[in-house]
């Protein structure tokens, strides 16, 4: 299972899916020098992709380019096209909620609502007009978080109450309540032990095929152990992209060899 | 003239942050005027704090004598306040009932209208707009009370007589609409800085969770602000039970436990202020009875700001 996932087009039988997720001439401003300048990127279904670079490379601006977040700040100008199963996300009759429910994101400053785990997992739901068992889409998604038994199912407890490594999977068990068909993570183990990192990392690996994953990391041994595919961000720039063992190993670019050793270029 | 309670408490507060103040006293050779501004200070310190205590002290002293005639049981328990009758009666029921009634009918009008305001200012106005309806708001704190009550006496219920026929000249319902405006700024203002205290991250959470602005707002801004809000409420509540000039001139001065809205009442406030003039001789009981009735606003005001005020900080 994991070569296959390693090795994008030899484990999906059948012709090479199209990607979940592609965007084509992303270009983002708040006014100024972009943020995200003309790039190009495919997002395979099922497959974790990492972004990496420095701070300021335009990591968090790509993924939030992807679930239409950017225009929440009102100076976000966005030209160029994310399509997702094939449909425009910015086209102008598109619903940015429901953008948001179909590609989920964690961000970096996730919040927790006030109150209980329960009302903070069903928040998502509701929103979205969610008829079934709340008790146990909120069940299943703290399981699937590894939550579920550490709360002893007490799903009244305060959110509060929490470890940070805790909310941070409660954050993204949240998202997945939604059931999103692409879930963008940003940091999701940053400022944490290792062993609540080492959690959010199994984690992410337990997720993926379900769901699409991207992970905006800098850092740069989670992204190594935990995607199939890496793309190199710099200054806004798609430096590289491609499998994550070939870009780690054998980058073709000198800005990205050198961010990967630890040079400053 | 307002709220007595709540600006005593804040004097004496005011009196012991001024006792704290040693980290910047003056050294030894300091000139006269250094050293005589220290005095100053401190004698303006003390002298509020011994108005606080004064007024404190004439209330007690006062109440006593009021108590060692007439029980604290059968102030609480008479149905009538008759004062000045042949044989008196002091129950004070009938004045705390108008005051309640006239508090509520304020926060009927203050508070959704002053909430909904906050959430304006705070998520949707733009920046101009926002600016000038903020001075908007500011400007009806800055009407006098006496403006408010006259407004309400010569216009408001001419204008509401059109439309509710029974009503008096002095009536509930006039000044719980003045009240309620007059209030409306301290929880407007004061809910939009509970708002503006939300974490910018709690919203966009709620946004990437494929909410609406206004279900964000609902289901998380504004429980995530909800003690500011509330204490913002209770600040509210405490300015509209003290409030004296709007009810006596909407309201008129009839003691009756009523709560038909289209009738006059008579309020704890507007009962000290009109009693006062009055000039009742001192020693008598009607003069016990005012400051037994001015007690019972201070300690009510003071427990409304302290509660505030413990919401405010409870975390």
């Amino acid at each position: 299972m994991s070569d296959a996932l390693h090795d994008p087009g030899t484990g999906t039988p059948g012709p090479p899916a199209t990607p979940v997720l592609s965007a084509t001439g992303l270009t983002v401003r708040f006014g100024g020098r972009p943020a995200l300048a003309d790039v190009s990127l495919d997002f395979p279904r099922g497959r974790i992709v990492a972004l990496i670079g420095p701070s300021g490379s335009g990591k968090t601006t790509l993924l939030r380019a992807l679930c239409r977040m950017n225009e929440l700040i009102p100076a976000a100008v966005t030209t160029g096209s994310v399509r997702f199963e094939g449909a425009e996300l910015y086209a102008p009759e598109v619903d940015p909620a429901e953008v948001r429910r179909r590609i989920g994101v964690v961000l970096r400053e996730s919040a927790l609502f006030p109150g209980s785990i329960f009302h903070n997992v069903a928040f998502g739901p509701r929103a979205s007009g969610f008829a079934g068992d709340l008790h146990a889409l909120a069940e299943e998604v703290l399981a699937a978080v590894g939550l579920w038994a550490e709360v002893g199912g007490d799903l009244d407890l305060p959110a509060s109450a929490l470890s940070a490594g805790q909310r941070r999977r409660l954050c993204i068990a949240r998202t997945l309540a939604v059931r999103p068909r692409v879930l963008l993570l940003d940091e999701p183990a940053s400022a944490l032990d290792p062993v609540a990192a080492a959690r959010i990392e199994s984690l992410i690996h337990s997720l993926a095929g379900d769901v699409a994953v991207v992970v905006a990391t800098s850092d740069l041994r989670l992204a190594a152990r935990v995607s199939d595919v890496t793309a190199h961000l710099d200054r806004g720039e798609l430096v590289e992209c491609g499998p994550t063992g070939t870009v780690f190993t054998n980058p073709r670019s000198k800005r990205t060899e050198a961010y990967l050793t630890g040079r400053i270029p | 003239m307002t709220a007595g309670g709540p600006l005593g408490g804040r004097a004496t507060s005011v009196a012991h942050a001024g006792g704290h103040g040693a980290v910047l006293r003056p050294r030894r050779g300091a000139a006269l005027s250094e050293r005589l501004a220290g005095r100053v200070f401190l004698a303006c310190a003390v002298l509020a704090g011994v108005a606080a205590m004064a007024v404190v002290g004439v209330l007690a002293w006062e109440s006593a004598a009021f108590f060692s005639q007439v029980s604290p049981a059968r102030l609480l328990t008479d149905p009538s306040w008759t004062p000045l009758a042949e044989e008196p009666r002091f129950g004070i029921l009938p004045l705390v009932a108008a005051t309640a009634q006239i508090v509520a009918g304020a926060a009927a009008v203050a508070f959704p209208l002053g909430l909904l305001t906050a959430i304006y200012l705070q998520y949707y106005a733009g920046p101009r707009t926002g600016t000038v309806l903020t001075a908007a708001v500011t400007l009806l704190a800055a009407v006098p009370t006496v403006v408010y009550g006259y407004v309400a006496l010569n216009f408001v219920t001419p204008a509401l007589r059109g439309i509710l026929p029974g009503i008096g000249a002095f009536n509930a319902f006039s000044a719980c609409l003045a009240v309620g405006v007059m209030i409306l700024p301290t929880v407007a203002l004061l809910s939009r800085s509970a708002l503006a205290a939300v974490p910018h991250s709690l919203l966009e959470t709620g946004m990437a969770l494929g909410a609406a602005r206004a279900r964000v707002l609902t289901r998380a801004a504004i429980p995530a602000a909800s003690r500011g809000i509330a204490a913002a409420m209770a600040l509210a509540v405490a300015r509209a039970a003290g409030e004296t000039m709007i009810v006596t001139l909407a309201a008129g001065n009839q003691a009756r436990l009523t709560g038909n809205p289209l009738e006059g009442l008579r309020t704890l406030t507007a009962f000290i202020a009109q009693t006062s003039m009055s000039d009742p001789a001192p020693g008598t009981i009607e003069h016990h009875a005012l400051a037994t009735v001015a007690a019972v606003l201070f300690l009510g005001g003071y427990a409304v700001c302290a509660l505030a005020r413990w919401i405010g900080r409870a975390r």
